[in-house]
């Protein structure tokens, strides 16, 4: 933060590349801020204190509290940060998945592109939040369920990319020379083609995040995974709803508000880091 | 010209079925695999304690619970292919008449939503590709990105704290009114109740297609046809109308044909906020109260949707666009 206002105070306007950079450097250090301030709130977030219960939101506390006096401020940060986490578990397990259906459906010939698009599209086909109840289901319900749930669920886009970057590639000549050349196709995939995926799976693998969490929060907010006593923020959520008619507006405005920061940011950081990888955009 | 259309179609039709297949399969799986025991999710710890084992085991073999997984799927797809797809435990009537009264009522929203949001959507998406970089541009730009990144059932719960709560105009759940007989109903009350569920789902069905149709518009406006009908001297409204629309338009519809798939995800979660008897919160029903038939009746029924959505596509793409028919039909 300070730097951004050392930054801005000076007359040299800023770049693409310095502003992707900037912002970038925002939202990593707000997500991880969240993350960690929500790891040591837990405990707060949990306290129940009938003297302070219901109170509209106030500078003691910025989201005011419930109907049990718990701070809703420590709540949210819980609750997003273990949405955050989450995130992070899901996006590198379906990223990697991504990248590995996506080569070698690419890679290995006809019939396994066709198993495997076939695969991709049947996943697709199942509406995502009743594909996440039945893995929920499946997972026998609770945490476990939401975290494997979201974890498989979201490789089919990327991998679909993917396998379309690796088709392209495979015509490219310096691939098509490999090959005559001999080398193997694993060998082919592993130096010729990753290096060039790289970029695209870091990317990948950002913009995962956001959906990641939106899906979290949505099905935590169907009452799947965790019990009502977890600060979630889908059960936050869901908590506030019965309270909304009488008038406690803020313990749906703030949380909803944090969530979408959030979501917003982890978009914004792949959109930089995509800029920042893209060696077009160098001069800009 | 018409048998290779038809070829078309009928390969297109074949892949479906075979993707309901896959997908019963793998909804069976799912289901098989839990270690949620049948007999005490639906007749309760209570009730199972107090009965014999006699019972227990007549009641075990009742819901199958004791054949083999895949015997059971063959005795379940058979009788599904029948139109019989078991007994709903909830609701403790045939699977297919639940269904059938929940998707009237979700229908009703979700068919009003999809074509708001792929009306509107459109015409946005056009205005801010044709302004791109200005501020109608900014504008429609950032509200789509902000919109992608809201929770379809926060903006749910904010409508509902605006217009139900705070403003008292529109009512705040249920597609009817309460204590009315469902004869009494009247079409005008069905719509006041699901203005906000149909709004919600409009509101977050924009953005996918605006963008789209933004990135296209774009493309179009920078060609060198677009370019040359300029030099030509035409007015910018003519170009929209001759160059723009017609080259967008198919895109658009294609891309509102494959997001059948979203927009029945929105529903699931803004017929949970505004208690809206559809298909969406029997399918929540049903996995809270696990409810095996009826889920994997509403997982098939949707996924049935989002493939009929795709094949509606492919055909749309291939009718008006002889490159992809000759291509084999792969989009």
């Amino acid at each position: 933060m300070i730097r951004k206002k050392s930054q801005e105070a000076s007359p040299v306007r800023l770049n693409e590349r310095q502003k992707a950079r900037l912002w970038l450097a925002v939202s990593i250090l707000f997500l991880a801020g969240v993350a960690v301030a929500g790891y040591f709130c837990r405990e707060a977030a949990l306290v129940t204190d009938f003297s302070r219960k219901n109170i509209a939101p106030c500078f003691q506390y910025p989201f005011g509290t419930d109907w049990l006096g718990r701070n809703m401020f420590y709540r949210t940060l819980t609750g997003l940060s273990m949405s955050i986490l989450i995130g992070i578990c899901a996006a590198g397990v379906s990223a990697v998945m991504a990248l590995l259906l996506g080569v070698s459906a690419a890679v290995f010939g006809k019939k396994v592109d066709a198993v495997i698009s076939f695969f991709i599209d049947t996943v697709m086909g199942i509406p995502h939040i009743l594909l996440l109840i039945l893995i929920s289901y499946a997972m026998g319900k609770g945490l476990k369920g939401v975290v494997v749930g979201v974890a498989l669920t979201h490789w089919c886009s990327l991998a679909r990319l993917i396998r379309g970057e690796v088709l392209a590639l495979k015509q490219r000549e310096y691939i098509q020379i490999a090959g005559k050349l001999g080398q193997s196709r694993l060998k082919i995939a592993r130096k010729h083609m990753l290096p060039h995926l790289l970029p695209q799976f870091l990317v990948g693998l950002v913009l995962l995040f956001p959906h990641a969490i939106l899906h979290e929060s949505s099905v935590t907010f169907l009452g799947f995974g965790l019990s009502s006593a977890q600060p979630a923020i889908g059960v936050i959520l869901s908590e506030s709803m019965t309270y909304l008619i009488m008038g406690k507006w803020w313990l749906a405005v703030f949380p909803g508000v944090m969530l979408v920061l959030t979501v917003v940011l982890f978009d914004l950081g792949g959109s930089c880091l995509k800029r920042l990888l893209d060696p077009n955009s160098v001069h800009q | 010209m018409l048998k290779k259309n038809l070829l078309f179609a009928g390969k297109n039709l074949i892949r479906m079925f075979l993707l309901l297949f896959a997908v019963s399969i793998a909804t069976f799986a799912l289901v098989a695999v839990s270690p949620i025991d049948p007999l005490q999710a639906n007749v309760g710890q209570a009730a199972l304690g107090s009965m014999s084992e006699e019972q227990k085991e007549k009641l075990r073999s009742y819901w199958g619970a004791d054949t083999p997984p895949v015997e059971r799927y063959v005795n379940w797809a058979k009788a599904a292919l029948r139109g019989d797809f078991g007994t709903s435990l909830l609701y403790r009537q045939p699977v297919m008449n639940v269904i059938g009264v929940k998707l009237a009522n979700s229908l009703f929203l979700m068919g009003l939503a999809w074509v708001i949001s792929g009306l509107l959507g459109f015409v946005l998406g056009v205005i801010a590709g044709v302004y791109k970089g200005r501020w109608p541009d900014r504008l429609i730009k950032g509200y789509s990105l902000v919109i992608a990144s809201t929770p379809a059932f926060w903006l749910a719960l904010l409508l509902l704290l605006f217009f139900g709560v705070w403003l008292k105009v529109l009512p705040i759940g249920l597609s009817v009114p309460i204590g009315v007989e469902a004869a009494g109903v009247t079409f005008f009350q069905r719509v006041r109740h699901a203005i906000l569920p149909a709004l919600t789902l409009s509101i977050t069905g924009i953005s996918n297609i605006t963008l789209h149709t933004r990135e296209k518009m774009i493309e179009i406006m920078d060609s060198d046809y677009v370019l040359f009908a300029r030099a030509r001297g035409e007015k910018t409204g003519k170009i929209i109308f001759h160059h723009g629309l017609r080259n967008v338009l198919l895109p658009a519809m294609t891309l509102q044909f494959a997001s059948i798939s979203e927009i029945i995800g929105g529903s699931v979660l803004v017929e949970q906020v505004f208690s809206y008897p559809g298909l969406g919160q029997a399918a929540v029903a049903a996995g809270t109260g696990s409810d095996v038939p009826l889920l994997m009746g509403i997982t098939l029924i949707t996924a049935a949707m989002v493939f009929l959505g795709n094949f509606a596509a492919n055909l749309l793409y291939g009718a008006v666009d002889p490159r992809i028919r000759r291509g084999g039909g792969k989009v």
